[in-house]
């Protein structure tokens, strides 16, 4: 009876954490799998422990080159979209002016799009106009989808700004300039660097607009798509891994040192 | 206290002359949306057009193409590949269906039950975005392989027999099956779900659960009646941010599905980037914005939030 | 230590003409208004009067349709907020939340290129007795404390005229007494005119040599606050500032300087010179008396009340006890609603609801007002503030 109840109470906490594992299990199999010796071309099967792939991460040939270039790209992608977004986003909450209803729109509708029909008609585009595809036609297309993501994280923060902050600063002698650099911009950092975070994860691992608009040229989520089709190295797995650690670390590191910090102010 | 009343330093002299009433930074706003409007324009916007030009084209790769309003190639294109349009659909609604089942005990895990927990769980529902998608996803094929243990679970207790019956599966295999393909889905578009759902959910004053239970609600009856509604937003929200892009996906369907779970944005990819029928290609990828749009409409307007964006 | 004197009027204020439309809303209709150096001047009314428009023109933050803003001599009009010597305390005081108090204290020196700002910021914090926070944030501290800080934040440039958009809105009772009597004292010390806007009509009581009453952007009456208390102009300032008990009554007769009213049957003397209604006779005009200046005595004693005095006759019928005094509604002939507060020093066991009462006073408090405005104005106003 009680542990009926029991779980009664607790149904929502054990289905949330099935869901969790859910979430995880695939994280854990990239892990698990990233020491695997496979026997054939492909990594799919568990045949025996290994560390080969850990010793050797740019074993495989052209894998590490297609990193460099997403991260390449991320970086660009992140500091186009960062720039052109933070100045919509101010625009957006700071002024009224007119075509303000087309401007939202045009902001919301790459988000409410499927990114296939992104992919296909900015290549039309590319097509007509004879570009070459490759780094800088990725670049484009990238700085393009992370656009409006940027926005809506940078207008988020804004928004929730209290206005008379620039006010006091304009009162206490601060041109436009200066209540820009010394007010707005610090107050309104966290938005921007979220919006800028998330630009950089969906530009490294973009796949479907990066596959209609590279061409030749092969960033590293291209690359594991093609190695699905000619065989998966395992060293694949080790960048899985690797960049799943790197990330947990940095968001608990980042989170006791800001618990450090407030535990010493209080 | 000297200090406070000496004379205040010297600021900058008053004009002269009358100024006529300052209009401080009409154009602002302008100089600020410019460029990255600009940049939607040219590459969102005018691409959109391009596409809907070539879509009316007629021609062939060497000969090259000529607006020749040619509007058959709509009818052509949707009588063949309607099972392609229809599959999208109905895998993607499906997805969307699971991912708010499982994601929603998740969201609500989070907002009330996870205590010191909060931060550890959310930091795990986003930390996966880290390792790129597609290897994510190709660990769904030793996940659901043949003969692995899932598979042999689930044929254990006969689930396989219900799915086969459905058409869901095929035999005693998952992989390159519909359900494979829509767990692929499901996996790949929860955070998109948990996430708004979240930050609804969290919105909600805790105390009105002690009010509807104070109130003579019983807790189903206080979740259907506050919870639920109130965390709507994030309902609406979480589907068409998992409804949207999983119509249009290609990856789970080419990975874990086969040559008969094929999916719209298959075959507009292979159309384009294979086939080079560039006409087709687009008269697809145009009804599927046009189909999207529509629904996603129907549906803001439906549940009544068009507030929401 | 006040800086006050003939030749210095830096810090006056001069509004002349200015105005503010959004639209086809008029926030402030155009008003002339001087406040003159050195002095504490309040603009109080109800929220939506035009006030804060009022002291954000004069701050830079909101341009005037029409007219021109001085301090002292110089045209400020034209200028921007960062270009005017003029501070404000913002409303929920708008600290920089990602500096600490130190350096939003020093934020205003810094602006103006001054290097070396310890000494000042360190000064600057003592005076507000908050030199021990120096190295918090605003979120660390308690509200009172926050208000200090916007408080040295604004004071240390020294500005010609300090505003203060309503400073003590955010604080509970208490400490809003203490922190009025905290402003008022750093005020006298250090001599800069300030310029508060408050729907509080106490606080600004409490605190301005000057009050200025606004209503629907017009300023209604300007003071001092006792001559605002005693002679109200019209029904907006008698129902705002405390309470009034306004009797609609006909001018009968004058009497040397004093005017003979009736009121439903009672007659009534009004001093002719506390009088802002034209006084012919067989007019309308509006009576007001204070309900502290009433005395209530039962009907049995009538007979001893002196002689000289104005009085009605009355039915009580709501009694509160409220420690210092005890509040009384009697419903007369003249004023249904007659408000009566009697001290607490010799209580009357029979002034019960129902009982049968002669409120009397002294004709010198009795004031006239213009019987042609809305006997309510400022009522309602003052409850929903």
């Amino acid at each position: 009876m009680t542990f009926v109840n029991w779980l009664k109470r607790n149904l929502v906490v054990i289905a949330g954490l099935l869901t969790l594992a859910y979430l995880l299990l695939p994280n854990v199999i990239v892990t698990v799998f990233s020491f695997n010796k496979p026997n054939g071309r492909f990594n799919y099967e568990w045949q025996q422990f290994s560390t080969d792939a850990w010793k050797d991460p740019c074993g495989v040939a052209d894998m590490c080159g297609s990193l460099a270039l997403s991260l390449q790209i991320a970086f660009w992608a992140t500091l186009g979209a960062t720039a052109l977004g933070t100045a919509i986003a101010f625009a957006l909450v700071r002024y009224r002016f007119r075509a303000r209803g087309a401007v939202n729109s045009l902001i919301f509708l790459p988000m409410a799009m499927p990114e296939v029909v992104m992919a296909a008609s900015l290549l039309t585009l590319f097509l007509n106009m004879g570009a070459q595809l490759g780094f800088w036609t990725i670049l484009i297309a990238h700085i393009m989808f992370c656009l409006s993501f940027v926005v809506t994280a940078v207008k988020a923060r804004v928004m929730s700004m209290d206005p008379r902050l620039e006010q006091a600063a304009q009162d206490l002698y601060a041109g436009p300039f200066q209540t820009f650099v010394r007010v707005t911009l610090p107050i309104a950092a966290p938005g921007i660097a979220a919006g800028a975070l998330l630009a950089f994860a969906l530009s490294f691992d973009d796949f479907i607009i990066t596959n209609f608009n590279a061409g030749s040229t092969v960033t590293f989520p291209m690359f594991v798509w093609g190695s699905a089709q000619r065989g998966t190295p395992v060293q694949i797995n080790v960048i899985g891994t690797a960049m799943f650690v790197v990330a947990v670390l940095f968001v608990l590191a980042s989170m006791v040192i800001g618990n450090r910090r407030n535990r010493r102010k209080a | 206290m000297s200090t406070l009343t000496e004379a205040p330093p010297p600021l900058a002299p008053a004009a002269p002359e009358k100024k006529p009433p300052r209009k401080r930074g009409r154009f602002t706003p302008y100089w600020l949306l410019l460029p990255g409007i600009l940049w939607l324009v040219v590459f969102f916007a005018l691409p959109m057009i391009y596409q809907a030009s070539t879509s009316v084209q007629t021609g062939s790769l060497e000969e090259g193409y000529k607006v020749t309003w040619h509007f058959a190639t709509y009818w052509d294109a949707l009588s063949e590949y309607w099972p392609q349009f229809l599959r999208s659909v109905a895998y993607a609604a499906s997805a969307t269906v699971l991912c708010l089942l499982l994601g929603y005990p998740l969201a609500y895990l989070i907002a009330f039950r996870a205590g010191r927990w909060r931060n550890l769980i959310m930091i795990l529902v986003i930390a996966p975005f880290f390792t790129s998608f597609l290897i994510r996803t190709l660990a769904w094929k030793t996940i659901l392989a043949d003969g692995g243990p899932v598979v042999g679970a689930l044929n254990t207790l006969h689930v396989l027999d219900v799915t086969s019956w459905l058409g869901w599966t095929a035999g005693d295999r998952v992989l390159a099956t519909p359900l494979a393909v829509v767990c692929g889905l499901t996996y790949n578009f929860l955070p998109f779900m948990i996430l708004p759902l979240y930050t609804s959910l969290e919105r909600i004053d805790g105390r009105l659960h002690e009010a509807a239970g104070d109130l003579y609600a019983k807790p189903v009856t206080t979740f259907r009646k506050v919870t639920f509604p109130l965390s709507m937003p994030g309902v609406v929200s979480g589907t068409l941010l998992t409804f949207i892009p999983a119509t249009g996906d290609y990856v789970n369907a080419s990975l874990l599905g086969s040559a008969d779970t094929g999916m719209i944005g298959n075959v507009i990819q292979s159309q384009f980037l294979r086939v080079l029928d560039y006409p087709t290609a687009a008269a697809l990828s145009f009804i599927l914005m046009a189909a999207i749009l529509a629904m996603v409409t129907v549906y803001i307007r439906k549940s009544g939030t068009e507030d929401l964006v | 230590m006040k800086t006050t004197d003939a030749t210095d009027r830096g810090g006056d204020v001069r509004l002349s003409g200015i105005s503010k439309t959004y639209g086809s809303f008029t926030a402030v209709h155009p008003l002339d208004l001087t406040v003159p150096q050195g002095s504490f001047f309040a603009l109080l009314g109800a929220s939506g009067c035009g006030k804060t428009t009022t002291l954000r023109m004069i701050a830079g933050l909101e341009e005037p349709s029409t007219g021109t803003v001085h301090l002292g001599e110089q045209d400020v009009t034209a200028l921007p907020p960062y270009k005017r010597p003029v501070n404000t305390v913002f409303q929920s005081y708008a600290l920089f939340p990602h500096l600490d108090i130190f350096e939003n204290v020093a934020f205003g020196l810094r602006r103006r290129g001054i290097k070396s700002v310890k000494k000042q910021v360190e000064e600057m914090l003592d005076l507000v007795q908050l030199g021990e926070q120096a190295r918090k944030k605003p979120h660390q501290l308690s509200g009172g404390q926050q208000q200090r800080v916007a408080v040295a934040r604004a004071l240390i440039n020294h500005p010609k005229v300090l505003l203060l958009d309503e400073p003590l809105g955010a604080l509970d009772l208490k400490l809003r007494r203490q922190m009025q009597l905290e402003l008022k004292r750093i005020q006298t010390e250090v001599g800069i005119t300030f310029v508060h806007v408050t729907h509080d009509q106490e606080e600004a009581m409490t605190m301005a040599d000057t009050v200025a009453v606004m209503n629907g952007g017009r300023v209604e009456q300007l003071g001092a606050p006792a001559d605002l208390y005693e002679n109200p102009q019209t029904t907006f300032v008698a129902n705002f500032l405390g309470t009034s008990n306004l009797i609609e009554a006909e001018v009968d007769a004058r009497s040397g300087d004093d005017i003979v009213v009736k009121a439903a049957g009672d007659k009534l003397i009004l001093p002719g010179g506390r009088s802002s209604a034209p006084a012919t006779t067989g007019g309308k005009v509006l009576v007001g008396v204070r309900p502290e200046k009433i005395g209530l005595a039962h009907a049995d004693e009538a007979g001893s009340i002196p002689e000289g005095r104005n009085r009605i006759a009355g039915k009580i019928v709501n009694t509160s006890f409220i420690g210092v005094s005890t509040q009384y509604v009697v419903d007369c002939a003249a004023c249904p609603e007659f408000e009566v507060y009697v001290q607490n020093i010799d209580r009357d066991p029979r002034l019960v609801p129902g009982a049968d009462v002669v409120l009397h006073w002294n004709p010198a408090h009795t004031f006239g007002l213009d019987a042609a405005q809305d006997i309510d104005a400022g009522v309602a106003e003052e409850e929903a503030a």
